[in-house]
């Protein structure tokens, strides 16, 4: 055994490690997406959004050499998505629900579609910030080898709790979410309000798919995604349409993603397939725990049709 | 669903309208108009769709003209084509009945691709413990324990959503990873086949327990069992009690309770009607193609099913032609990439355009006066 070897302690530490990085794209796509139900819309499209903004991302850094460029591009390509989604979802009758089902199949087709050039080429990675460099062991430093979209989702987490509880915006957006007569009462108009929330929901969800392709895992491919931004519509609700608590909620959900990896380092291979399941299992087992027939559930927008 | 909550009484009030289709102007001119409107709105958003994907195809430079030749050609010109086309249709079928039975209840249940994979590991980890078994008692056999393991899945979603209100869709779709995550356990782990090397897969079905084809044709008998099934949920749906009491629950879930209909059985009861469906689904595409269950069940025909059903507007019959329509064009898949350079995910994006337009075609429904005969007299 060498002075580095830290045994099974490399799980928990492995599993922090994991949360941190896999909870990235949680977290911006249940911001975005807490924005979009928050305004009383609900868009399922956003897995399609992620897959289409991870390769958008991935296309445009490697043709750019930035990888900057390929989130501004993967933003632009989920507000796009959103704007679409938004459009639509305010015509008389059509459903959101329905319109979110069609929008993710067609977004993970269009993904496949035109990124199918990009799976071999090498785009450059995002840079991460050493926060673990005080450390000898090398599973440390990886543990906190923090990216800087982290920092930004983080942040961008207190910004949107900031908006939502302190500003004329944020009041504006719970109006149309909590009650579409009261917002007209007011002169507002909800479905506009509705359309742009959706839309910069959607740029989030982008740049969360961006992440995927160009940090962590860190490459383009067809399965780049494995259900997160379906996954970040279950948190949203567990974290109570509070920006706050989607950051709590992504780091349990990353750190639940991160165990078969973590166990598998350390040699527990059995089952593997089963931890894979681990996060999805999780999220269903809190979508149990929290939903309720009897009663609205504290905090839901009240004109958000999921839990009506 | 929403604008359902939003005002119980007036959308109580419409939804036995629809259901006892109680005539507003009389005579068959106007019964007729309205049958018309059902299948002219569906069909016209479908060409909407198609000319959609044409522009897109036009923007890329090639030839959208070029492009629906080949798809006819590769999915309905040939009597070789449209047994190919056909095959494929077989687990569209039932994978759509997944998804229309629990929208009839107002349920949109989108993780059938789950019941589909379970229902197929469980046909081959049967089949492969009894090889010896005659194809009579076996074959049924295996169709029975799938149809069971996809009833009970998809059902725990309908009791999830009954017993603790947890939203179908998600946890459907939730439950959807979860199977295929255990397939993959099952597969490569207690059910592999030491003899499957590189593609993990279940012990290899006995020759006997191998569904075969339809009498003179290339066309497996999953593509009848499929048309059997989507006929018999149609008659439950439109010519039973069962089916108006399922129908009563999918226009007002209150005014169902207040009539004092058994919603929760029915919900569940359908429900898991519809994953056994797609249950069965798994096992054909055991039996009859793959002959052994493995990683290649995940096809996504949960996914397309999902725009069958949408486009059959949730009708049994209406599946029929659905399915084999999208088959065909899944069929052309292969031809059109090597003819036109195009990649295989052309047919996702073609499946994603007629998708959305079917859904934005709900906001025409009852404009357009032709359709409409108490509008006639009036200017």
């Amino acid at each position: 055994m060498n002075e580095t070897d830290i045994g099974y302690w490399g799980v928990p530490l492995a599993i922090l490690g994991g949360a941190i990085r896999v909870s990235t794209p949680f977290l911006f796509v249940s911001l975005g997406e807490c924005l979009t139900e928050r305004s009383g819309r609900i868009n399922l499209g956003l897995e399609g959004t992620l897959v289409f903004g991870a390769m958008a991302g991935y296309a445009i850094a490697y043709e750019t050499g930035n990888p900057w460029a390929g989130v501004l591009a993967a933003a632009l390509a989920g507000a796009l998505f959103g704007l679409v989604h938004g459009l639509m979802c305010s015509l008389p009758r059509v459903n959101d629900i329905a319109i979110g089902i069609a929008l993710m199949l067609l977004g993970m087709g269009l993904a496949f579609f035109f990124g199918k050039p990009y799976i071999q080429p090498v785009a450059p990675d995002l840079p991460a910030i050493e926060l673990g460099s005080w450390s000898s062991y090398p599973q440390v430093q990886a543990a906190l080898r923090v990216n800087v979209l982290f920092v930004i989702g983080a942040a961008l987490a207190v910004v949107l709790w900031w908006v939502f509880r302190a500003t004329k915006v944020g009041l504006i957006v719970r109006v149309v979410g909590d009650s579409t007569d009261a917002a007209r009462a007011m002169g507002l108009r909800p479905n506009r309000i509705r359309i742009a929330s959706t839309a910069v929901g959607g740029a989030s969800a982008g740049v969360a798919g961006a992440y995927l392709s160009l940090y962590y895992p860190g490459s383009w491919n067809e399965g780049i995604s494995s259900g997160q931004g379906l996954m970040a519509v279950a948190l949203v609700i567990f974290a109570r349409w509070n920006p706050i608590q989607c950051f709590g909620a992504a780091l349990l959900f990353g750190g639940a993603g991160a165990l078969g990896p973590a166990l598998q380092s350390v040699g527990i291979t059995s089952g593997y397939y089963l931890f894979y399941a681990a996060p999805y299992v999780l999220t269903l087992g809190m979508l149990i725990a929290t939903s309720s027939t009897a009663r609205a559930m504290t905090g839901a927008p009240g004109e958000l049709s999921i839990t009506k | 669903m929403s604008d359902q909550a939003a005002s119980p009484m007036s959308s109580a009030a419409q939804s036995v309208a629809q259901v006892a289709a109680v005539p507003a102007a009389s005579g068959s001119l106007a019964r007729w108009a309205r049958r018309l409107e059902a299948v002219a709105l569906p069909v016209g958003a479908l060409i909407v769709g198609l000319a959609a994907f044409g522009l897109f195809l036009l923007a890329l430079g090639k030839s959208p003209a070029d492009f629906y030749a080949l798809v006819y050609k590769a999915g309905f010109g040939t009597w070789f084509s449209w047994q190919n086309t056909l095959s494929r249709a077989a687990p569209l079928l039932l994978a759509a009945l997944c998804v229309a039975l629990p929208a009839r209840l107002g349920l949109m249940i989108i993780g059938g691709e789950g019941a589909i994979v379970l229902g197929g590991v469980a046909a081959g980890g049967l089949g492969a413990a009894m090889p010896w078994m005659p194809a009579i008692i076996g074959v049924p056999l295996m169709a029975i324990f799938a149809m069971l393991v996809g009833g009970a899945w998809i059902g725990a979603v309908g009791a999830l959503r009954q017993k603790r209100g947890v939203n179908e869709t998600i946890s459907s779709l939730l439950m959807a990873y979860i199977a295929i995550a255990l397939m993959n356990h099952l597969v490569e782990g207690p059910l592999r086949d030491p003899a499957s090397l590189n593609k993990p897969s279940t012990a290899p079905l006995a020759e006997g327990l191998r569904i075969g084809d339809l009498p003179g044709m290339d066309v497996h008998w999953g593509f009848a069992l499929g048309v059997i099934c989507c006929v018999v949920a149609w008659v439950l749906i439109e010519k039973t009690t069962w089916g108006f009491a399922a129908r009563l629950v999918g226009g007002n879930v209150r005014a169902a309770q207040i009539q004092g209909l058994p919603v929760g059985r029915l919900l569940i009861g359908f429900t898991a009607l519809g994953g056994a469906f797609a249950g069965l689904a798994g096992m054909i595409e055991v039996s009859a193609v793959q002959g052994s269950a493995n990683g290649s069940l995940a096809a996504g025909y949960g996914y397309a099913g999902i725009l069958v059903a949408f486009l059959a507007r949730h009708n049994g019959l209406a599946i029929i032609p659905v399915a084999i329509l999208i088959g065909g064009m899944e069929a052309s898949s292969g031809l059109v990439q090597r003819r036109m350079d195009l990649p295989d995910a052309t047919v996702l994006v073609l499946e994603g355009f007629v998708f959305v337009a079917i859904l934005l075609s709900e906001t025409v429904y009852g404009r357009f006066k032709i359709f409409a005969p108490e509008r006639w007299s009036s200017r």
